[in-house]
């Protein structure tokens, strides 16, 4: 009986017609939530005492990094249930979060990048955790390289998901490499039992986006689902019912 | 069983010498490159060369792995080792020594001579050595992943690169850190340790990884 949700998500008739109701909001919401996550970073949050205002740069780059590495455990946990179960919404949900997962991570990038040239004095630096996240995008081109490489569609799923849980190692070194090498990147400010060490004021706008982000970039994953559904199973009748109603 | 799949896949190997040739040679050139291109200054590579020699071993390594599933896919031996074998385990392991026996010693065993063309500090020798034979080791272990992935594409050798050289960075930074170390005096038996490790960690999981990817290629 606990299984009934899930294998209702697992039909693609059921998960169009959960989604139809369920997506939009989400989207709406995340977006807002994103706007006010915005202005307070960006216009009513204190400024730092030693970067000043560079550090709201953190309100972007924080959130996206995040996103980046959850994204890609949700989508090897994906692709293991698909290559396990056999599930096909699984592995079409692994590729749907790839794309979206690789721009989170370019986007981790780069505002990271935008960031370093005030506070660092450079634009890039070969540091640990700078370099692990590239691999992160490496691993993420790879995944959809080597999907669209076979001309069957459902041996593709199962060869990516073979990649994504074979790269799901770097997660963990990703997120250990601050410690281990401890080079120019800070630590993280933030843990779940711990206090964190920043003020409140800052702390609020930065928790605000990265669940504003995470929420959006499950929306967009969830609408790419759509997509996917709709491009695998054109032939169906349901789906034939479904456009011409 | 295990001692005859070895048996073969060595002897396999053997008698497609080029193979094993090939990836040495493209080493050799590869480093004699880097003095032409950068710099002749022997102080300058003495710097550098322990990274570069790690580099291209690499590099060799990588050309060298379509060698380990190409033939046997192709003309239908694979499959029938997989099924007939009774563990795609096994086969999968022995394709895996054979590789690094016919292609990551060998690189182990030239890179003393371009070490010291290379200009690298005699005293990092020992380190450049055992680093490199760790490394090569896990690269045949995480390339025979790739190439089961892509044994069965047409444009399997670019995209291979792109999957296995990501997984190959962090072996990549503690063997070239290691010999860069032991070229200043310093310490490395950290970095050593972390290869091993990594090695420890590649030969639980890998093989399973492998047999998962051989399995799709072949379906």
């Amino acid at each position: 009986m606990t299984w009934q949700w899930f294998n209702r998500l697992t039909s693609p008739k059921s998960y169009f017609d959960i989604t139809d109701w369920l997506l939009p909001p989400m989207l709406i919401i995340s977006v807002i939530l994103m706007m006010v996550g915005t202005y307070l970073g960006l216009y009513d949050s204190p400024i730092d005492y030693q970067q000043g205002n560079t550090v709201r740069i953190m309100y972007i780059h924080v959130p996206t990094a995040t996103a980046s590495m959850f994204g890609y455990v949700v989508m090897a946990i994906a692709a293991a249930v698909g290559y396990i179960w056999r599930i096909k919404m699984a592995h079409m949900a692994a590729l749907s979060i790839a794309p979206v997962g690789a721009a989170m991570t370019f986007l981790a990038l780069v505002t990271g990048a935008i960031w370093g040239k005030p506070t660092w004095g450079t634009w890039w630096v070969w540091d640990a955790r700078l370099t692990t996240e590239l691999i992160l995008f490496f691993l993420y081109v790879g995944f959809m390289a080597l999907h669209s490489a076979f001309e069957d569609r459902e041996l593709g799923d199962r060869a990516a998901g073979v990649l994504a849980m074979v790269g799901v190692v770097n997660v963990p070194i990703i997120h250990y490499s601050v410690y281990w090498w401890n080079t120019l990147h800070q630590k993280s400010s933030i843990s779940v039992a711990g206090k964190a060490s920043m003020p409140v004021e800052m702390l609020t706008p930065l928790l605000l986006m990265m669940f504003a982000i995470i929420l959006f970039c499950t929306a967009i994953s969830m609408y790419r689902i759509r997509n996917e559904i709709l491009d695998r199973e054109r032939d169906k009748n349901w789906i034939k019912e479904r456009l011409s109603a | 069983m295990f001692k005859r799949l070895l048996k073969r896949e060595l002897l396999r190997q053997w008698r497609s010498r080029q193979d094993v040739t090939n990836p040495l040679i493209f080493f050799l050139i590869t480093v004699s490159l880097f003095p032409l291109a950068v710099t002749p200054d022997g102080e300058l590579l003495a710097s550098i060369s322990g990274g570069i020699i790690w580099v291209s071993a690499l590099l060799a390594a990588m050309l060298s792995l379509e060698s380990m599933y190409r033939d046997d896919y192709r003309d239908g031996t694979l499959e029938l080792l997989l099924l007939q074998s009774g563990s795609p385990y096994l086969v999968v392991v022995a394709k895996i020594i054979s590789h690094w026996v016919t292609t990551g010693i060998p690189l182990v065993v030239i890179s003393p001579v371009l070490a010291i063309m290379m200009h690298l500090p005699t005293h990092a020798m020992t380190a450049l050595l055992s680093s490199l034979i760790i490394g090569t080791a896990i690269l045949s272990l995480i390339g025979s992943v790739g190439m089961g992935l892509t044994v069965g594409l047409r444009q399997g050798g670019v995209l291979l690169s792109l999957l296995v050289l990501p997984l190959f960075i962090p072996v990549l930074i503690f063997g070239a850190s290691a010999v860069t170390a032991a070229g200043m005096g310093l310490e490395y038996s950290g970095q050593l340790a972390y290869l091993g490790a990594y090695l420890a960690g590649s030969i639980a999981l890998v093989p399973l990884a492998s047999v998962a990817a051989i399995k799709i290629s072949i379906h």
